[in-house]
């Protein structure tokens, strides 16, 4: 199994845990990973605001590089928001068909040209569909029996596009949480909107949604993210959010690591800012249990 | 009864300019048929002065002005959940970004204020080719012009010092995506 990878931006700076520990998991599932050379920002939640032309031609750029530095690879994108603007470069040209027109157009600024021919898939959408609980359950050397793990799909995953998961009722990820040894924490906040850049915007209303997450989630040990976006906001304003108590989340190729029994190198917990104590009680003990 | 025999004076219709902007966000909701889905699923709704559904059926009376008064589609988070769900499968979510850009272009200071963080965002994509987090913050601060915003980040911008998470970031794609900006600029300009 390989993939062109597309890191995105946060992933080489607010969420480099997530980068390693994806890199690391993959790695150890043999999956392997060919970096997209030369890629650059997709736009985020920020371009269509903007430009509608930039909304598909930034994607589009990195989709070019692929298909000509990758041939026959599918792209793999952790950040949610980045998956989303890369799949609809495909979907818009399906139905508008002046649209790979213009935006050729603009890619031979650069020289680059985009013929449609690579599928973009989500990190979670690999790990669930081609890699498998299976083969994840066979890597585990420490058991999370005893955890109860909250899987948060956010939106973008999972919306407009139903490509892999229900986007009423998400579950693709209780498969991977289950091979782990973890109990899945029944909730369904786990397509519920985190605020996204209203952080930034209109941080009232944005708390109101990471209240309403985090409130339900009490009871879980941790809620587990495939998103950037969703990671920051869920676990940098807890206290904004007047929520009582901490709750710790972690990316979900984080807590594959701890079941694989990664080196704290390859996890990075030390950069999640939302760690509780107890969690790492729970930690030490499955680890204990397994040792 | 003198006016009941004054002829009726003939006024021509008044010349109808064709406003695109607005002709394509009305057509993305044309076939709205007032449910009340998007504003029943969507989790900021209750933020909005104007609800989703409410403010499709101004859009296709015209009433631009008053759509732009309003602030209901800034709180839009871009969750699809409307997209989703609409029974006529109208794509709600790229309406309500088309409107934060004619906003942008048509609307009123508090509208260009409020596009700052959006073209701020992109202003560093365009010089750095990957965002640079730090910068594009420090940018929309100035930008803003609002003493107390930066306060507000403060503990947020210390808890990730701490993390090692605030660096300058990736610069090696400095420059990279200028040509590709200015091409996109000047086809948009044309069109
Ligand atoms: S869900 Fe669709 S049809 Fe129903 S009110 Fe909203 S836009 Fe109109
Ligand atoms: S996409 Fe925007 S308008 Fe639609 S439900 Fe989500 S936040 Fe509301």
């Amino acid at each position: 199994m390989k993939y062109a990878y597309y890191p995105g931006c946060s992933l080489g700076t607010s969420a480099e845990e997530y980068d390693v520990s994806t890199r690391e998991v993959l790695k150890r599932l043999g999956v392997e990973l060919s970096e997209i050379p030369d890629w650059t920002c997709c736009g985020a939640s920020a371009v269509e605001p903007v430009s509608r032309l930039l909304t598909l031609a930034l994607p589009a750029r990195n989709l070019a590089l692929t298909e000509r530095e990758c041939p026959g690879l599918d792209m793999l994108v952790p950040c949610s928001a980045c998956y989303l603007n890369h799949l609809r470069v495909g979907r818009e040209c399906a139905t508008d068909r002046a649209l790979p027109g213009r935006i050729n157009e603009a890619l031979g600024a650069e020289g680059l040209s985009y013929a449609g021919k690579v599928r973009v898939r989500h990190l979670l959408d690999v790990l669930a569909s081609d890699v498998g609980p299976k083969a994840v359950a066979a890597q585990v050397s420490h058991s999370l029996e005893g955890l109860s793990v909250a899987p948060y799909y956010g939106c973008q995953a999972l919306r407009p596009f139903a490509l892999f998961d229900d986007p009423e009722h998400p579950r693709s990820m209780e498969p991977l949480i289950s091979a782990l040894g973890a109990t899945v924490f029944g909730w369904d906040m786990g397509g519920r909107c985190c605020g996204a850049s209203l952080m930034a915007t209109r941080r009232d209303v944005a708390l109101v949604s990471v209240a309403a997450i985090l409130d339900a989630a009490a009871g879980a040990d941790v809620i587990v993210t495939v998103c950037p976006m969703c990671q920051m906001n869920l676990e940098a304003y807890q206290s904004q959010a007047h929520h009582a108590d901490t709750i710790s989340v972690l990316y979900l190729p984080q807590l594959l690591g701890l079941a694989f029994g990664l080196s704290d190198e390859q996890t990075l917990l030390d950069k999640n800012l939302a760690m509780t104590d107890a969690l790492k009680g729970k930690l030490r003990a499955c680890e204990a249990a397994s040792a | 009864m003198k006016n009941m025999h004054t002829p009726i004076a003939f006024t021509p219709a008044p010349l109808v300019f064709q406003d695109e902007a607005l002709a394509e966000i009305q057509s993305m909701v044309r076939a709205c048929m007032q449910c009340g889905t998007c504003t029943a699923s969507c989790p900021n709704s209750f933020a909005m002065d104007l609800a989703p559904r409410q403010m499709w059926r101004m859009l296709l009376f015209g009433l631009k002005q008053e759509v732009l008064e309003s602030r209901t589609f800034w709180l839009c988070s871009s969750c699809y959940s409307c997209t989703l769900r609409c029974p006529r499968g109208l794509p709600l979510t790229a309406a309500m970004a088309a409107l934060k850009r004619l906003a942008a272009a048509e609307g009123d200071a508090v509208n260009r204020k409020k596009a700052l963080f959006y073209q701020e965002f992109m202003q560093n994509v365009e010089q750095n080719g990957r965002i640079q987090e730090m910068g594009f913050m420090c940018h929309y601060f100035l930008a803003m012009h609002d003493p107390l915003l930066p306060l507000e980040y403060g503990p947020l911008g210390l808890k990730l010092l701490a993390k090692g998470k605030l660096h300058l970031g990736d610069s090696t794609q400095r420059g990279r995506l200028g040509p590709l900006f200015a091409k996109v600029r000047s086809m948009e300009e044309a069109s």
